[in-house]
């Protein structure tokens, strides 16, 4: 049967099980909305910016494991996707993005809301197509879909022209795909898998390190497995939270710039580092130079490029972390650790996470606390970047995977709102919160009309301590507390949350935080917390830039 | 030091642009770029030639080219056997070069005359680059202009 490119689109979307996708219309995918329209089986939620479709699709994959799916028209639509791209990019995020192109015969004539889409995207997509003819189509959604769930996941981009959206074809969608230069390793070396085990055998102090590669991996059991089996304690990069349980007696809960004291004691001091699907970030890693000096590495990681990048691996292992960790579980002896655990037990009592606590002012940490408290853990938590993720990140205790989302590699403020958004269209029986500085929340507060329109009943948390926080606190620690610009205005969050139709809630005193909690989680409703919270109070621990991460700042180590 | 990289890619639009990127990103010079297709019109053959001042950098750099979709295999030959050959097309000023100097080094480098008249003349050179360093000192002010193909390499 002929279609249009249209209609072939959406059908190839169906074909790929998409069931929600985030967009925005204009001039150059006109046809595609109109077959969108006509098509109940894909939920389109009608996002207020571009970037919030991004950022919306990302939290969507996040949360639920499925490709995100984005919609722009061309020029200023399609730029705008940009930075959700770059985010997706960064933290390993399969999205596809689709943007309207002006008519074939335009490009290059700096026509009407044209952008160079394949241009200005290549750096920060894992590939992207310009599709000059409707017969390709069909063919192109296919690679699109699997370049960005396989290997290493990430965003890929389709750039549409009007006239191929128009331009008719017999429709018919390719059951298998084959490409000769994309072939991720999936199966680890077996004689790699061997040396691994060999050092795992012989060490007296190990640790794992794991990263988002285990969320995408979906081998948090298997990573249990090992650490249970050899008796190593485990940390967790940002992106890694919730891939193996922050109660469990051998977790160190994360590391790196203000991960916790013992988790970065335990890294400096160990023999032998078995990193899964992360990537020695320098937010991790600290003074490259002084980082982990007697540690062998083994290196798990499906990306090649992610090899002995910034510090010297010892053992590779190239391949899906699920499959090598399966192996190296069924071949791996129990070294002997109760000494080095006795350690790691005595640094987690000496250098405990902590805060100030006040009897009537609210502590950030205690909000974050509460919300674990009051979902049990069980909830999904998007963040915005700076204090309000670090504080997340620290005193949440996550247990699952999947149920911690935030913008790790690019620290992108703005991603919390709509990556919450993507989240609940994707997961919509858990409670989802977007933990927010007075900051970040500002910079995509239009998608607040996205979720009360959309009866998105997500719950947004913000830490107002009016400042932006971080930077702030960097301006406190090394620049004599001249705080350049840090000091923000804020509209009043109560009734700005009204006006789009939400709830909104001030809370200022420590004893109205949880009743605002339990309100806010038992109405049915899009609710904006607003915790007037100590003004000037830090994350802590914390490793100043280019220093060892064992040199950390504030009242530890 | 430098290096000679061959890439087999998919012959298709944007392949040397996302290649390019990987240096230029960097803030990596790419001192010489031959592509043209291979003996299979679906794939095309670049060899380029960069100057690497780390090498741990261009480990990277290589390792990104491979994860490129479009990229099939990428091959660094400075460390094997391999040939190397350039074309140059020159035009001579046979008013600054005398002509039988411009003749005898016809002979000792082969060269292949393409136009001659009383004023100029156009030659075409094919070898390596100490080869082609040679003729242009020989030639030396007696060049008026020099095209060069950048470099192509075979394994041995």
């Amino acid at each position: 049967m002929k279609m249009n490119g249209a209609q072939i689109l959406v059908e190839s979307l169906k074909k790929e099980g998409v069931d929600a996708m985030f967009g925005y219309p204009g001039g150059s995918v006109l046809p595609l909305t109109d077959g969108l329209f006509a098509c109940p089986d894909i939920n389109f939620v009608l996002v207020r910016h571009e970037q919030g479709a991004a950022h919306a699709a990302d939290g969507y994959a996040r949360a639920t494991g499925k490709v995100g799916v984005c919609m722009a028209t061309s020029g200023p639509g399609a730029t705008n996707l940009v930075t959700g791209l770059a985010t997706a990019q960064m933290d390993s995020v399969p999205m596809v993005a689709i943007t309207g192109q002006v008519k074939t015969f335009l490009i290059g004539n700096d026509a009407f809301q044209e952008a160079d889409m394949t241009g200005i995207t290549r750096p920060v997509t894992k590939h992207n197509y310009l599709v000059k003819d409707v017969n390709e189509l069909a063919c192109v959604v296919k690679e699109a879909f699997h370049i960005a769930r396989t290997g290493r996941p990430g965003p890929v981009l389709i750039d549409l022209p009007v006239d191929v959206q128009t331009a008719e074809t017999v429709f018919s969608y390719p059951e298998k795909i084959c490409m000769r230069s994309y072939n991720p390793t999936v199966c680890g070396h077996p004689g790699q898998i061997k040396k691994a085990a060999r050092l795992i055998n012989s060490c007296k102090k190990p640790v794992i390190y794991a990263g988002g590669g285990v969320v995408v991996s979906a081998c948090h059991e298997e990573l249990l497995s090992l650490a249970e089996k050899i008796q190593a304690p485990v940390t967790t990069t940002l992106l890694g939270l919730g891939a193996f349980p922050e109660n469990h007696k051998l977790s160190l809960g994360m590391l790196g710039m203000h991960g916790t004291a013992y988790a970065n004691h335990a890294v400096m001091e160990s023999d032998l580092i078995i990193a899964v699907g992360a990537r020695f970030d320098d937010r991790v890693t600290g003074k490259i130079d002084e980082f982990a000096p007697h540690a062998k590495v083994v290196h798990i990681d499906i990306d090649p490029t992610a090899i002995s990048k910034s510090i010297r691996v010892h053992v590779p292992i190239v391949g899906d972390a699920g499959n090598i960790l399966r192996e190296l579980n069924s071949i791996v002896k129990s070294p002997d650790t109760a000494e080095w655990l006795g350690q790691v037990r005595l640094w987690k009592k000496e250098y405990p996470l902590r805060y100030k606590t006040s009897k009537d002012k609210i502590s950030p940490q205690y909000v974050v606390e509460q919300i674990r408290k009051l979902t049990g853990g069980d909830a999904i938590i998007c963040t915005e970047v700076g204090q309000n993720q670090m504080w997340a990140a620290q005193y949440y205790t996550f247990l699952r995977p999947r149920t911690f989302i935030s913008s790790g590699g690019l620290g992108t403020m703005g991603f919390g709102l709509p990556a919450a958004i993507g989240a609940k269209v994707g997961v919509p029986d858990k409670a989802v919160f977007n933990i927010a500085g007075d900051g970040s929340i500002q910079m995509n507060i239009q998608e607040l009309a996205t979720a009360v329109a959309g009866n998105i009943n997500v719950k947004i948390a913000i830490l107002n301590n009016g400042y932006l926080g971080m930077v702030r606190q960097w301006q406190e620690l090394f620049y004599e507390r001249r705080y350049a610009f840090t000091k923000l205005y804020a509209p009043d969050f109560v009734k700005l949350a009204e006006s789009y139709g939400a709830v909104g809630i001030r809370v200022t005193r420590k004893d109205e935080v949880i009743p605002a909690l339990e309100k806010a989680l038992s109405t049915p409703k899009v609710v904006m917390l607003d915790f007037v919270v100590e003004d000037e109070e830090n994350v802590f621990p914390m490793v100043p830039a280019g220093s060892a991460i064992n040199r950390m700042i504030g009242g530890m180590a | 030091m430098k290096h000679t990289i061959s890439v087999l890619v998919e012959n298709k639009p944007g392949v040397l642009a996302r290649i390019s990127g990987l240096f230029s990103a960097r803030g990596f010079n790419i001192e010489s770029l031959a592509v043209g297709e291979t003996h299979d019109p679906s794939i095309s053959r670049l060899t380029m030639v960069v100057n690497a001042a780390e090498e741990r950098i261009l480990e990277q750099i290589k390792k990104q080219l491979h994860k490129l979709i479009d990229v099939i295999t990428v091959w660094d030959l400075t460390n094997i056997d391999f040939f190397e050959r350039e074309l140059v097309l020159l035009k001579v000023d046979l008013n600054i070069l005398e002509t039988g100097r411009f003749d005898s080094v016809v002979n000792d480098f082969k060269l292949n005359v393409l136009s001659r008249d009383d004023r100029e003349a156009v030659i075409e050179f094919a070898g390596d680059q100490d080869r082609i360093h040679e003729l242009s000192v020989i030639l030396d002010a007696g060049v008026k202009e020099l095209v060069r193909t950048g470099r192509i390499a075979i394994s041995r």
